[in-house]
């Protein structure tokens, strides 16, 4: 006798926990067979702002972490994504990927996590400066993390853009809200539960499924958000900047081939960063000379 | 006006379905607020807190700037109200009196030992006369909660009228801490024994204890207030005090107090939130229905 297959509900993802949206609703995306890929819940602006409140409250503890520490957990995410390919490779084939593609995709979604667990401790040094200035100061500018970073997980792909999108924010101590690609969703939730499984505190990371259209503005204008990265939006692209203007969020939209080993690197940490400049009085040195 | 009795006319207190109680919470938790109305209701909480700083870390200085809060909460918009009062130790009151001189909002006085209680008479009733002496308007006393447990009613009876007399024309709350009482039928004791001696208020808890108030322990407090009224005509005001932090949670409050005590109640002379952080979540929600943008704690005064 055939077994009736069982279609998964995937639930969404805020504060450590997997709640049904507070809607209530669901959709069910097809792939390009017609196939449902499973139950997804359509989230509303309400679980945007949970989701924002779990991400706030996680941010304090995460990025005072100490740095290595941080390296340690995102390497271990890595760790256990690595655990569990084979069911990202066939939730991506069921997303209409073939074997092939899929795994060369979910391999370099482990890379890459790897790439950014290593540079949890290092980018601080390689971008913070020591500043001449023409007075009495030791003067010097170092990187610290911004707070609660929106993120627009790439539509094009199910694992991999939003690795490429969301390691680099938390990596330096940022807390995000992602919202999963509308189409193809399946792989985000998978991957919060590699999260969940992966040391990473709850709200650190905080993923929605549902309509771009829905979720996006509201959470481009939330006053408690710093920054909202992105691919690039189109014709939604004027709209959710107008309504990330009023707190002055960073927004950044990425334009790039999320399957190049070159989409990645040290600007996508840096610019989910603030720069702080510090000018420390010091004796003025410059003019005297050691009394040896 | 209140006529004093003895503790031997008391009558007696009725028992109480605790299932039947959270049920009834339970039902006032579902009710939809709409926008409008949920704007006047955010309106109504902000001016019925009493904003609260009680910890021993307290200085002139955070007294001085928690008052200066009182009648500024969110200066970038305009209308919003003041609280009612600010609650502080009977030692911060003189500076709390002088620096909001000028304005309606009132000082209330923490008295009797605050938060245990575990004091002799005389202190009780010359702390209580120190803060009324210093320009308190309410004096918020604590039972003797080891005494209502040990079911000295009599004595727990004798000392809130005790300290009622001290207060002279200072309200005087009554807090119960209803953390420490157990059961929901002691709070309903309690409530009845601080009615019948001279309370103008009750209020849950010192907020030091958890649980503070929870809607299970309001709500038992409300009927008994209901209850004195249906017999005597006289209102009593109601407090809950701790744990409520959020804009939904003192909207369900009110909701509470409407369909029980009615909207003789629906003002800060009869109904009052103990608080310190809620004010902030009010004025978030508050200007979230302005704007239509969620809010960020980093644009509002720090509590």
């Amino acid at each position: 006798m055939d077994r009736v297959e069982i279609l998964k509900t995937y639930k969404i993802y805020i504060g450590g926990a997997f709640p049904r949206t507070e809607s209530g609703r669901h959709y069910t995306p097809l792939n390009s067979k017609g196939d449902p890929l499973g139950n997804l819940c359509l989230s509303s602006r309400k679980d945007v702002r949970n989701a924002v409140v779990a991400a706030r409250k996680a941010f304090g503890s995460w990025s005072e972490r100490s740095a290595f520490n941080r390296g340690q957990i995102i390497y271990r995410i890595a760790e256990m994504l690595e655990g569990r390919k084979e069911q990202f490779i066939s939730e991506l084939q069921k997303q209409g990927s073939s074997k092939a593609e899929a795994e060369k995709e979910v391999i370099l979604a482990i890379d890459r996590i790897v790439y950014y667990a290593g540079w949890c401790d290092k980018y601080n040094q390689v971008l913070s400066a020591v500043n001449p200035v023409s007075s009495a100061h030791f003067n010097f500018s170092t990187y610290e993390s911004m707070g609660v970073i929106g993120v627009l997980a790439p539509q094009a792909t199910s694992l991999i853009g939003l690795v490429s999108l969301l390691i680099p924010a938390i990596c330096s101590g940022n807390t995000a809200v992602l919202i999963a690609s509308e189409k193809l969703p399946l792989c985000a939730i998978t991957f919060a539960e590699v999260l969940n499984s992966s040391d990473v505190p709850g709200g650190v990371v905080n993923i929605l499924t549902g309509t771009l259209d829905e979720l996006a503005p509201g959470l481009a204008a939330h006053m408690d958000v710093n920054a909202f990265i992105s691919e690039p939006l189109g014709s939604m692209e004027i709209g959710i900047a107008q309504a990330a203007v009023d707190n002055l969020k960073r927004k950044f939209s990425y334009e790039a081939d999320w399957s190049s080993e070159k989409s990645q690197g040290l600007y996508y940490i840096s610019d989910c960063l603030e720069l702080k400049t510090t000018w420390h009085p010091i004796e003025n040195i410059g003019g005297s000379t050691s009394s040896y | 006006m209140k006529v004093p009795i003895s503790f031997n006319k008391l009558p007696t207190s009725p028992s109480i379905d605790k299932v039947g109680v959270e049920e009834r919470v339970a039902r006032f938790q579902t009710r939809s607020i709409k926008n409008e109305s949920k704007r006047q209701g955010l309106d109504l909480v902000l001016s019925m807190i009493d904003l609260t700083t009680l910890e021993g870390k307290d200085t002139p200085g955070k007294v001085k700037q928690m008052c200066y809060k009182a009648h500024h909460l969110h200066d970038a918009y305009a209308g919003v109200p003041n609280v009612a009062a600010v609650c502080v130790y009977p030692s911060m009151v003189r500076i709390a009196k002088t620096a909001l001189n000028g304005t309606d909002v009132k000082v209330a006085s923490v008295s009797t030992a605050f938060p245990s209680g575990q004091s002799t008479r005389e202190i009780k009733i010359t702390d209580t006369k120190f803060a009324v002496d210093e320009g308190a308007d309410e004096i918020d006393m604590v039972i003797s909660r080891g005494k209502f447990l040990a079911g000295e009613y009599n004595f727990v009876f004798d000392e809130i009228a005790s300290i009622k007399e001290a207060c002279g024309k200072a309200r005087l709350k009554v807090i119960l801490e209803t953390g420490e009482l157990c059961t929901l039928d002691n709070v309903r004791k309690a409530s009845h024994i601080a009615i019948y001696a001279g309370a103008d208020f009750i209020k849950t808890s010192t907020g030091k204890i958890q649980p503070a108030a929870t809607m299970q322990v309001t709500y038992t407090m409300l009927m008994a207030i209901k209850d004195y009224y249906d017999a005597t005509g006289i209102m009593i005001g109601m407090k809950p005090a701790g744990g409520i932090s959020t804009s939904k949670l003192a909207l369900h409050n009110l909701v509470m107090v409407k369909e029980i005590l009615g909207n003789n109640w629906l003002n800060n002379e009869w109904f009052r939130f103990g608080a310190s952080s809620l004010a902030n979540d009010v004025l978030m929600q508050i200007m979230k229905l302005e704007t239509g943008v969620y809010q960020s704690s980093d644009y509002f005064s720090i509590d």
